[in-house]
């Protein structure tokens, strides 16, 4: 391990203090990423803890191939989510993973709470407590982002990860925003954040990482970097992004919309990857350290009604999950009233998949007259109605009154307080992804340590079951297991998902191996599975089981691919699933 | 012909900061703290970005304000640094007009670029190529 890595910068918001700590057996033992933070949230986050208190911490992680490796670009935090209460992991990438590691840190650990706003800026070993008041209540957080790039140094080595005024106001799913369009976006860092009174953090770096064999080093760089850029293995992320995924879903009836009372949207081409590629997209951006390329911007130009010939053009980034999320999930029938409603979230600093399935709830719950004019404060929800969502999330925001305040608390909030929880679609609190893809995704979501189809990506399983044979219960448990545990390595290491066809057992052994740790396959993967129970441990000990999960009623009535899926059988797979993760042997 | 880097269309530049990465691993390190080159977003990512690299120009400021001529004028453009002379003063960064010298903290000396080329093997979408001087103007910045 190199010397930097095992360097942990602890930061106490109470006391305006920091300390560097050597932690290389914590780094030797889990790599770095997720094996690490899992760990130091067991350590620093006491039980029971009120994730608004100052006793909750944020711990940011990198690892061994980060600043070395390309696609290794996303850093992992963990926190306990005010959203789910218990478990709190969020990725990004932009600049963050980079920075971090080039300013000479494996992890950053955020302790305490300031009395008065602030933020802190990190360059290499200075760190600064600065004040932030003047920044806090700023109604756009791109601004924020704006107004730090101007005034803190490391201009293209530095992140700048900030929040809105969703964060402010403890929104449970606020987002924390990196480099204008990269997020940790799930689970509500973004109001952790706010509780500390931290607006932003800022970190740059510019370092050397030593290789012992140089070489080697670079032959298994130019294997990778060869294979992200000429494979077809990522050709999916670059040519239409994510985005490419909305058609091809809707064909086969898995893509949620209007609640999921439908699993195919009658508008689904006007939303896709394709029509936005033709008329929107106005230019294509990497995270640091990453050829491919996946981000995808959209160009929106907009007239001022008041004045003619008086236009706005406006940056906008989508993804498979925000064209779900903001676009059939709640009706939008076309890319303009979905780009609009994702720069809204932008704006606030608000998670727009948890936003999408809340506004979906509260549409529907209007629909049905379970709830009125009075609780939506004279606002029509009413499916793809863009200018009332627009001023909806504006409340949720706000909290304007108690109906808005449970919406700012989610959906298990909102369907305690006022009923509807049969099509609440929150898997333990988080909203459901966007995939309807059969019994693996919806399993994923509920088994998932962060309720994240990230987690096993059960979605991609049931796609190609639907190609091959029929799982059993107890085989779908398995692979969805065996996959969550891999994904660990992934997220300490740390790379991004995408590349999880590069990364490959082989390659991540050859990588480490050249870095000076000796792991062997078999040996990564049981660690694998040790980080996924030492994350299970962390939510046990707050009290959660696996068993006490339900899945939402709704899932049960809209036709899957596989056509209706039967509780019976899924929780099957739940109970199987918790053996695996429960078997220490 | 001597050569050097040029920016042919950085219109096409994702900022995945390839180039900056191949630079110092010319030295087999990681990290970027050797890097003759350099990309950052034109004041936000949603503007797209800038590639700051040498411009072999003929009659270099950088190479006039040394103190101790660590820096040659290169035939046909462009400086060679010899950094046994170099005492870290700093001028050169400051002198050049791009901004296309960098500091190596560490060594307390400038990143020079030495025109191998090594960067715009690694751009995946041709942003950047070798070029001999002379042989083309460059289109943007």
């Amino acid at each position: 391990m190199d010397e930097y890595l095992k360097n942990v910068l602890y930061i106490d918001l109470s006391r305006k203090k920091f300390w560097i700590e050597d932690r290389r057996n914590l780094f030797e033992e889990y790599l770095g990423g997720v094996g690490v933070a899992s760990k130091i949230l067991l350590e620093e986050c006491p039980k029971n803890a009120n994730p608004f208190g100052p006793e909750n911490v944020i711990v940011f992680a990198v690892g061994p191939l980060n600043g070395l490796f390309p696609l290794a670009s996303k850093t992992v935090a963990c926190f306990k989510s005010p959203l789910t209460k218990f478990y709190g992991e969020s990725h990004a990438g932009g600049r963050s993973a980079v920075a971090i590691r080039q300013a000479g840190y494996g992890a950053i650990v955020i302790k305490g709470e300031s009395e008065t706003p602030v933020y802190v800026a990190v360059h290499g070993k200075n760190v600064l407590f600065r004040d932030a008041s003047a920044l806090w209540g700023l109604r756009n957080s791109i601004t924020v982002g704006r107004v730090l790039r101007e005034i803190e140094g490391g201009a293209g080595v530095r992140t700048i990860m900030r929040i809105g005024v969703a964060g402010e106001n403890l929104v449970t799913y606020a987002s924390v925003n990196t480099e204008t369009y990269r997020h940790f976006g799930r689970l509500g860092l973004g109001a952790v954040f706010g509780s500390k009174k931290l607006k932003a953090l800022v970190v740059s770096g510019k370092m050397t990482i030593p290789v012992s064999n140089a070489r080697e080093y670079r032959e298994l760089y130019d294997k990778i970097y060869m294979t992200s850029i000429k494979s077809s293995v990522m050709r999916k992320y670059h040519d239409l992004g994510t985005a490419s995924n909305i058609i091809p879903l809707n064909t086969i009836h898995a893509l949620p919309s209007k609640n999921l009372k439908e699993s195919s949207f009658e508008y689904a081409e006007n939303i896709s990857g394709e029509r936005l590629a033709e008329k929107y997209l106005g230019r294509r951006v990497a995270c640091a350290h990453c050829p491919v390329a996946c981000i995808h911007l959209a160009s929106l130009r907009e007239p001022y009604i008041t004045e003619p010939y008086f236009y706005k053009t406006t940056m906008i980034s989508y993804d498979h999950e925000l064209l779900y999320s903001l676009g059939s999930m709640i009706g939008v029938r076309d890319a303009e009233g979905v780009l609009k409603l994702i720069d809204e979230v932008e704006k606030w600093g608000i998670d727009a998949m948890m936003t999408g399935t809340v506004l979906a709830w509260m549409t529907e719950a209007y629909e049905r007259g379970v709830v009125g004019e009075s609780e939506t404060l004279g606002l029509k929800l009413e499916w793809g109605s863009v200018g009332t969502y627009i001023k909806a999330i504006e409340y949720i925001v706000k909290r304007n009154n108690e109906f808005y305040k449970a919406a700012s608390e989610g959906l298990d909030a909102l369907s305690s307080r006022y009923g509807g929880k049969e099509f609440a679609l929150s898997y333990g609190g988080n909203g459901m992804p966007g995939y309807h893809t059969g019994p693996g995704t919806h399993i994923t979501y509920l088994t998932g340590a962060r309720h994240s189809h990230l987690d096993s990506a059960g979605y991609s399983l049931d796609q190609e079951t639907l190609k091959g044979k029929q799982l059993s219960e107890k085989e779908i448990a398995e692979k969805l297991f065996h996959e969550e545990s891999w994904r660990q390595i992934l997220s300490s290491l740390v790379v991004c998902f995408f590349s999880r066809g590069i990364y490959t057992p082989e390659i991540v052994c050859d990588a480490l191996n050249i870095l000076g740790y000796n792991f062997n396959e078999e040996e990564l993967k049981r660690l694998g599975k040790k980080i996924l129970r030492n994350k299970n441990d962390f939510r046990e000990r707050e009290g959660f089981n696996i068993l006490d999960q339900k899945f939402p009623k709704r899932i049960f009535e809209t036709p899957t691919p596989f056509g209706i899926l039967e509780e019976k059988t899924l929780y099957e797979s739940v109970k199987e699933f918790c053996n695996l993760l429960k078997d220490h042997s | 012909m001597v050569k050097r880097l040029s920016v042919l269309d950085a219109n096409r530049c994702t900022g995945c900061q390839s180039c900056m990465f191949a630079c110092s691993r010319r030295f087999g390190v990681g990290g970027l703290a050797h890097s003759a080159i350099h990309v950052r977003s034109v004041g936000g990512i949603e503007h797209g970005f800038v590639v700051i690299v040498c411009r072999a120009c003929p009659n270099p400021p950088c190479a006039k304000v040394c103190p101790v001529d660590a820096l040659k004028v290169r035939e046909g453009g462009g400086v060679i640094l010899d950094a046994t002379k170099c005492i870290g003063c700093g001028f050169c960064a400051k002198s050049c007009p791009y901004g296309a010298i960098f500091w190596n903290e560490k060594e307390n000396k400038p990143n020079i670029c030495v025109y191998c080329g090594y960067c715009a093997r690694y751009c995946p979408h041709d942003v950047i190529a070798l070029e001999e001087v002379g042989e083309k103007i460059w289109t943007s910045t």
